[in-house]
């Protein structure tokens, strides 16, 4: 066990966990932040999909030993906070999640693929978001939802939020 | 419009009865169920015909019972909404709260596409009594006529004056009348919430990570549980060496422990840690010898699929027949036979399975399982822990995703198992590899189908169901002799209403170990195929276009109505460039009729799914939209499981262990999707299953219109198609 400080979501936090434990577990169980999911463990489901620096990576394939003191993450629970993001906003509107599990991490692509390619084409929304499973079968509004937010931020109907 | 995160008026939580003014339901309840449920209640305020789905308190803030748990079929809005409807209140004013399995709600079970058609007048029935209840008491307080009141967003109104009373005034005087046996039901021409668009409530909370799965649930003083299961699912351990195990920082006790499945038991080891992490680790250096006994022989698919078809070339028990199928088979000039296949299939809910359990010093218990059945939960619950129902408080998380498998209770079993030794709040998650080697499944079977034709028509059909019965595995309750009674909601001539001159429905029962279940849309996600594909066999020895085959021998208006709107949204007769076909099919199953049309196009050895069409008539509906969203993932799930490798066995193990073995549907496979809904103003029927059987059809039908290849065996390798 060591002592780890984390900067989750523009906070300082303090997590004392072994150094194999990955950031997904950490952030789950020591942190207590439930809106990341575990699917799979093996970074084929995206559903524990989070931000490092801006960038979105399968947060249980990150040891937490192995992360930068310097790192920010961001966690589904960081986007949104004030305002809902676009991409929240166009989920509601497109009425996409059916059981929910998934869409943290559904949500946490498509907000790293705007802020990357704010008008990104069916064919870049379709590489970006393809780790991301769902059993729903919610793909056609998330793809929907993906183009109203890009719309919407364009258009400046909306802020892009504080993501951090 | 801007929504911010916390100003929707939205929760899911359990309550406390305080404070209450009117509980009503239904005039059902007698003895002990009445018992349970006025014992919380002061004397004043217990009336002796309620069911609670509705609570009315003094201070003018409305609860709804949902008895259905949500796992993303909308449960969580369809259930409520019959209730608000009749009673006059508004879904974003209310607080809706999941039952917790004490009998007083009644079959809580979600499952069977059954909340909306079990509940459309048992709930629209309780709303109704509620607000007639409320309005006899202000037409009393104003001492005028109940036909000069009327109800409104939470209020009584007297009609021409400026004359109300909020429903929390009328409440504690409504609890004193006794309950309308026969309330007066709205006119659906009147409805303002059931078959209107009205945005899922439940949604804010899952697009900002606070909605609670039940993977979330964490208690004070809870320990984590990361269990080894038999490689062979049933075999026997015979050693556990748990040294190295014993050594991972945070592992705190290793404990052999049982997996109860409905009709079987298992050995299994757990792991005890005070973190997830610490337990599956310490579980990977458990070193468990097993006793496989001749599972390695048995439990293979290649085995079961060998006996499969063994019984194919045989006659199987009769479940129906109209005519003398055989002798007019055997005398027909124009026939064919062949044999269907499906595989085996995991539900691989992208949430595990989960289940925290709280056995206290006082034996009582605290259980949070996301069970697809609170009433089941509990009973099993109780059974696994071994006490009574009452001794037993049990919550209902949201549900990651389930497709049936939640409503399996082996996982609950073991954490029932353990909080029993351990008396402390205990969390068992199964890890993916557990879901996928670990079962229940979708059993693989065979349709054995034979038919004919005559003058262009088609003139006889014989479907022989032929592997493992759900009824006989799960429940053990079928006899040798006896046809799996389930066959009856999916070939029965009754269901699929064709009007052949002579049919049969036949059976034959073959066993396997593998440990099956009931997959989205149970049977029909099997059956579809077979019958479907060999209508279309036969349409095409009868020269005739698949659509005008179908419709020669459908009489039923319903039928008719569906597969002609399919045939116009999906531009059926439109000429199609070599290369590219349609195909099409239609099941009804769940109460509901539902059709699908597969566009597809060759690219070099195999095909490109571009389209799929589905048109639903499931008679009354709540939300066209949540009709929409369900039609639109049963054609993911459908193209699927038509696609994508199953599960199959050999030498006793599951040959896949994760996503990357089993894998599912992605956004790039996911074709353009249209869907459609007939008004047709019938009986509610189901629809989070019935989009689901016509799709594999539709799409062997289409390979065989593209490439004149005929398929019959899933799933289909779409790049490779011979």
């Amino acid at each position: 066990m060591a002592a780890y400080q984390l900067q989750i979501n523009g906070k300082k936090i303090n997590a004392e966990a072994a150094a194999d434990m990955p950031l997904l577990w950490v952030i789950r169980d020591i942190v207590g932040l439930k809106g990341t999911k575990y699917g799979c463990g093996i970074a084929q489901c995206g559903a524990c999909t989070i931000h490092i620096d801006g960038s979105p990576v399968r947060s249980c394939q990150i040891p937490i030993s192995t992360l930068s003191k310097k790192a920010k993450i961001t966690t589904i629970e960081g986007i949104g906070e004030i305002e809902l993001h676009a991409i929240q906003e166009a989920w509601i509107e497109e009425q996409v999640p059916q059981c929910g599990y998934c869409q943290s991490g559904q949500i946490m692509s498509a907000v790293a693929l705007l802020k990357e390619n704010p008008q990104p084409t069916d064919e870049e929304i379709v590489a970006s978001m393809n780790g991301n499973l769902c059993r729903c079968g919610t793909y056609s509004r998330i793809h929907n939802g993906i183009k109203k937010a890009a719309i919407a931020l364009k258009e400046g109907t909306t802020s892009p939020s504080n993501n951090k | 419009m801007k929504h911010s995160a916390n100003s929707r008026r939205f929760f899911i939580k359990t309550s406390a009865l305080a404070g209450v003014g009117l509980v009503i339901g239904l005039p059902k309840l007698q003895g002990e169920a009445l018992k349970s449920i006025t014992k919380n209640l002061p004397p004043e305020f217990i009336n002796l015909e309620i069911n609670p789905f509705i609570i009315i308190r003094t201070d003018g803030s409305i609860t709804l019972i949902n008895p259905r748990p949500d796992m993303g079929q909308g449960s969580m809005q369809a259930a409520p909404s019959l209730l608000a409807e009749e009673l006059e209140v508004s879904l974003e004013k209310v607080t809706i709260i999941q039952s917790d399995g004490q009998s007083k709600y009644g079959s809580q079970q979600s499952g069977g596409s059954s909340t909306v058609r079990g509940l459309w007048y048992p709930l629209r029935k309780a709303g109704a009594a509620a607000k007639e209840m409320l309005i006899q008491v202000a037409a009393s307080r104003w001492a005028t006529s109940t036909d000069l009141c009327f109800a409104k967003d939470a209020t009584i109104y007297l009609k021409n004056s400026d004359k109300s009373f909020s429903y929390g005034e009328l409440a504690e005087d409504a609890a004193k009348l006794p309950v309308p046996k026969n309330p007066k039901l709205k006119d659906p021409a009147d409805f303002t919430l059931l078959g209107k668009y009205n945005k899922r409530l439940d949604i804010p909370s899952k697009v900002t990570g606070k909605a609670v799965f039940g993977i979330d649930i964490e208690v004070p003083g809870m320990v984590y549980a990361c269990i080894q299961h038999s490689p062979t699912i049933h075999a026997s351990i015979i050693s556990v060496d748990d040294t190295q195990s014993l050594l991972v920082k945070g592992v705190q006790k290793v404990i052999r422990c049982k997996r109860t499945m409905p009709h079987r038991q298992s050995d299994a080891v757990a792991v005890v840690a005070s973190t997830w992490w610490a337990a599956q680790k310490g579980r990977s250096l458990l070193n468990v010898k097993w006793d496989d006994g001749q599972l390695a022989l048995t439990q293979t698919t290649d085995a079961y699929f060998q006996k499969a078809y063994e019984a194919a070339k045989k006659e199987g028990v009769r479940h129906e027949e109209k005519g003398d199928f055989l002798a007019k088979f055997n005398s027909a000039s124009a026939k064919l036979e062949a044999v269907y296949e499906t595989p085996f299939l995991a539900h691989a809910p992208i949430e595990p399975e989960c289940a925290v359990v709280h056995y206290k010093e006082d034996g009582t218990a605290e259980i949070w399982a996301h069970v697809q059945g609170p009433d089941g939960g509990l009973a099993d619950a109780a059974r696994f822990l071994g006490i009574e129902q009452d001794k037993i408080k049990f919550h209902v998380p949201l549900l990651g995703g389930s497709f049936g498998r939640k409503a399996y209770h082996d996982y609950l079993s073991e954490a029932c198992f353990l909080a029993k030794e351990l008396k402390k709040p205990v969390k068992v998650l199964w890890t993916r590899e557990d879901d996928i080697t670990q079962g229940p499944y979708r059993p693989g079977m065979l349709s054995r189908v034979q038919g004919m034709v005559s003058n262009g028509k088609l003139t006889g059909f014989h479907h022989h169901a032929i592997g493992e019965s759900i009824v006989g595995q799960v429940f053990n309750g079928l006899k040798p002799d006896e046809a799996d009674p389930w066959l009856s909601g999916e070939l029965s001539t009754e269901n699929n209403q064709y009007q052949f001159p002579v049919s049969k429905v036949s059976w034959t029962h073959v066993k396997t170990d593998i440990p099956i279940v009931w997959w989205r849309s149970v049977y029909a996600s099997n059956f579809g195929w077979g019958q479907e594909c060999f209508i279309d066999e036969l349409a095409h020895l009868a020269g005739k276009d698949p659509l005008e085959a179908r419709l020669a021998i459908l009489k039923d208006e319903r039928f008719r109505k569906v597969l002609e709107t399919l045939a116009e949204k999906a531009n059926w007769k439109e000429k199609l460039p070599a290369g590219k076909g349609k195909g099409l099919a239609i099941f009804a199953s769940f109460g509901s009729i539902s059709a699908c049309c597969i566009t597809v196009s060759t690219s070099g050895k195999g095909i490109i799914i571009e389209k799929a069409v589905s048109v639903i008539d499931c008679g009354h509906y709540v939300n066209p939209d949540n009709v929409v969203a369900q039609t639109q993932g049963n054609i993911v799930m459908g193209i699927s499981a038509a696609i994508k490798d199953g599960i199959t066995f050999s030498n006793g193990k599951c040959d896949q262990t994760n996503y990357h073995e089993y894998q599912v549907l992605r956004m790039n496979e996911t074709p353009v999707m249209e869907v459609h809904i007939i008004q047709s103003g019938a009986e509610p029927g189901g629809v989070g299953e019935p989009g689901l059987p016509p799709v594999a059809p539709a799409l062997g039908n289409a390979i065989f219109a593209a490439t004149g290849i005929r398929l019959r065996k899933l799933p289909i390798n779409i790049s490779s198609i011979s």
